[in-house]
């Protein structure tokens, strides 16, 4: 196999100057190397390094968050400021942290895995990474100004988004519409090159569980994100010309905000789950060295969550005054998803019995994966009961549902598949010592962090609140350490990448780990800056 | 394999197809709840049809009325329940007053809680189809005459009216 020039996650290393090749030696440096990139594995690089930097940034305004409910009371911020930090913080997480990190995967592991040299569409790839800074930019360029951040919620419900904002809604609707033209841009080119690129012989049935979650995920995002552009532009027209969906006064109707923007917003938070399958269904076999269990009825498993995702939305709504009858359908179709999901859960546990079992930390964050999201998907089972839900809806219950879906799940998922990945694009093994450290302090402070909410939001504490009554203190406080040293353990992870990406750290094998499959782990340690420039042929 | 562009075509056809489905959501909206019945919406238009009353169950009809703020208008009903049997014809009326120094424009948009008794509503006049002007401390009653219909479903009991008043500007619809 022919030698080329090893990929850049940072330094420079020594170059391996092939005579034969001397025409495809120059790789490009400097800022424009990052700006104009087109290369598949940098724009990975670029995707994941910036959501690493908003998941900072959503993490300092949950800890201005935490800081407040650390005691009852108002301390450190007035209401409207608070109302905008947990909208940002929201929007900045969902928008900014899990959906790139999950795009930034995507680009580097992909190609690799289907034996394709790069993505179908590298320049528009380069533009759906580049719009991102943009507008991360108008939106948190907000606080600044007058009137503040958008403080609807990241849910921004209409009328509170469209007669009682301010004008940071103009700023918040256009942020968006970029994120979102991004998002599209970026699942059309998955899907083509998922549909065109394969390696001969790379035949549907034969691609990682990794590859299918994200076709299917990127069928969800190009379904339900122009439904999103459509209802933020709604929300900009009703308030800025005019118009009156969702203004009684007009004719329109403010629950309709709410199913249009659920319609949305469903598929939306399975879209941030479906690629952590993929990633967990890629780990587990490699550290049990055993096949995946069930092969078949993953993909089966995950197109069905994905079909279910577009029919129940409402569940979101169950306190609306619907009717009973169309309370009733999405009760029962939201009780249907936990079928598929458990047929995951428990083919990822066959796939360990009897396996041959080692520790590393991918395989730490996989599992722990596996036990709280369920623990997750178990409370999102108890939200999904309407009489359950009438007690549970707008409360903390509902907040410690979704953190523990999104962040030991999604979060989880992404982390675990930086630690399992990173040898592959640096070249070095991350330090085992900083990994465990890292994964034992956020185990420990994240079920110190979430974990409680379950109980304050059954004994009744509301969301989106800066200040609650004093039953509630204890559990808040505790909640709020919790969340200080959740925090705190994620720059051990920032320590752990900033060392690989130095390259310092044992040398890394194109194996990497004994029990991994695929053709990702065929190329070098680090790899290459182009890959699979020939198609493998896949046996 | 199809080529990039073609594929590329196709998603983005997708796409737009999905933008437009959203929009479409809004019209659909309605036609939906029409279908079924249940979006609380009573009609526009006066009913000219009357109903055979049936004696054999009493109806409990709750009023309520609010302002938006956009209107500093007196808004109340002149009673706050009546109690009266399917096909029977009652008049209610509301009462407005404008206490302030200049002439002004109202407009009121009703709905009915439970959504799905809202067809059965039937309403023979209502000051809910026109605009409504008063001069300045003008008060004035507006009443609802109205009828339960007979095909009522046993289950419902209880049936409540609820308007909201509105400045009448150029957005405003009447319902």
């Amino acid at each position: 196999m022919s030698t080329e020039n090893s990929s850049e996650l940072g330094s420079e290393l020594d170059h391996h100057q092939s005579d034969d090749h001397h025409a495809h030696d120059h790789k490009p440096h400097g800022i424009t190397r990052w700006l104009f990139t087109t290369n598949h594995k940098d724009i990975g690089t670029l995707y994941l390094l910036f959501s690493l930097l908003m998941l900072f940034t959503g993490g300092i305004l949950a800890m201005m968050i935490r800081a407040e409910l650390f005691q009852p009371g108002l301390q450190f911020v007035d209401p409207h400021f608070f109302n905008q930090l947990t909208t940002v913080h929201g929007l900045v997480m969902v928008f900014g942290a899990v959906m790139p990190a999950f795009v930034g995967l995507a680009n580097w592991m992909i190609p690799l895995m289907i034996g394709a040299p790069d993505m179908a569409l590298p320049r528009m790839n380069n533009w759906s990474f580049w719009i991102l800074p943009f507008a991360f930019t108008i939106l948190l360029s907000t606080f600044f100004m007058e009137g503040g951040a958008p403080a609807a919620g990241w849910t921004f419900y209409a009328p509170l988004s469209t007669t009682y904002s301010s004008d940071s809604t103009a700023f918040f609707v256009f942020s968006v519409h970029l994120m979102g033209i991004s998002s599209i841009m970026g699942a059309m080119n998955v899907i083509v090159t998922i549909f065109n690129m394969r390696a001969p012989g790379m035949k549907w049935m034969k691609l990682p569980l990794f590859v299918w979650t994200w076709l299917i995920t990127a069928f969800l995002l190009i379904a339900v994100m122009p439904v999103l552009a459509g209802v933020v532009t709604m929300v900009l027209t009703d308030k800025y010309f005019g118009t009156s969906f969702f203004d009684a006064a007009g004719g329109g109707d403010p629950v309709m905000f709410q199913h249009i923007f659920w319609f949305f917003g469903h598929p939306e938070v399975y879209i941030m789950i479906l690629p952590a399958f993929g990633i967990v269904s890629s780990i587990i076999p490699t550290f049990a060295r055993k096949p995946l269990f069930g092969y078949e009825s993953m993909v089966i498993a995950t197109a069905s969550i994905a079909f279910l995702s577009f029919i129940v939305w409402a569940h979101h709504m169950f306190t609306t005054g619907m009717p009973v009858a169309a309370e009733l359908f999405f009760m029962y179709a939201t009780m249907l998803i936990a079928v598929p999901t458990g047929v995951k859960v428990f083919n990822w546990v066959a796939t360990m019995w009897r396996g041959s079992m080692t520790f590393e930390v991918p395989m730490m964050f996989a599992l722990a994966f596996i036990v709280l999201f369920t623990i997750g998907g178990l409370s999102g089972l108890m939200l999904a009961i309407v009489p359950a839900d009438f007690q549970y809806h707008d409360t903390y219950f509902v907040v410690a549902h979704f953190h523990y879906v999104l962040v030991t799940g999604a979060v989880f998922g992404i982390i675990s598949g930086v630690y399992y990945w990173i040898p592959k694009w640096t070249g070095v093994m991350y330090s085992e010592k900083i990994g465990q450290f890292h994964f034992w302090c956020s185990i420990v402070s994240v079920n110190m962090l979430f974990f409680p909410m379950h109980f304050v939001g059954l004994a009744g504490m509301p969301r989106r609140i800066p200040d609650y009554a004093l039953q509630f203190a204890d559990m808040n406080a505790f909640i709020s350490i919790g969340g200080l040293l959740f925090g705190l353990s994620q720059l051990i992870f920032v320590w752990m990448v900033v060392r690989c990406m130095r390259r310092k750290g044992k040398k890394a094998s194109s194996q990497v780990w004994e029990g991994a499959q695929g053709l990702e782990w065929e190329i070098p340690s680090p790899a290459p800056y182009h890959t699979f420039q020939t198609p493998p042929h896949v046996k | 394999m199809v080529s990039h562009r073609t594929l590329m075509r196709k998603l983005i056809l997708i796409c737009i197809a999905m933008f437009a489905f959203g929009y479409a959501l809004v019209p659909l909206y309605d036609v939906f709840c029409e279908i079924t019945g249940i979006n609380g919406k009573t009609s526009n238009q006066p009913a000219t049809t009357r109903a055979k009353v049936d004696e054999s169950r009493a109806i409990k009809v709750e009023f309520l009325a609010n302002r938006d703020s956009s209107i500093p208008w007196g808004f109340s009903p002149e009673m706050t329940d009546i109690s009266l049997h399917p096909g029977q014809i009652k008049v209610v009326n509301f009462i407005v007053e404008n206490p302030t120094d200049e002439a002004m424009v109202g407009r009121a948009v009703p709905s009915v809680s439970p959504g799905e008794a809202a067809k059965y509503f039937i309403k023979i006049e209502c000051f809910c189809f026109t605009e409504q002007p008063l001069d300045a401390h003008e008060r004035r009653a507006m009443p609802v005459q109205f009828y339960i219909d007979p095909k009522l479903p046993a289950h419902f009991t209880t049936i409540t009216l609820s308007y909201r008043l509105y400045k009448n500007t150029p957005q405003v619809v009447g319902r």
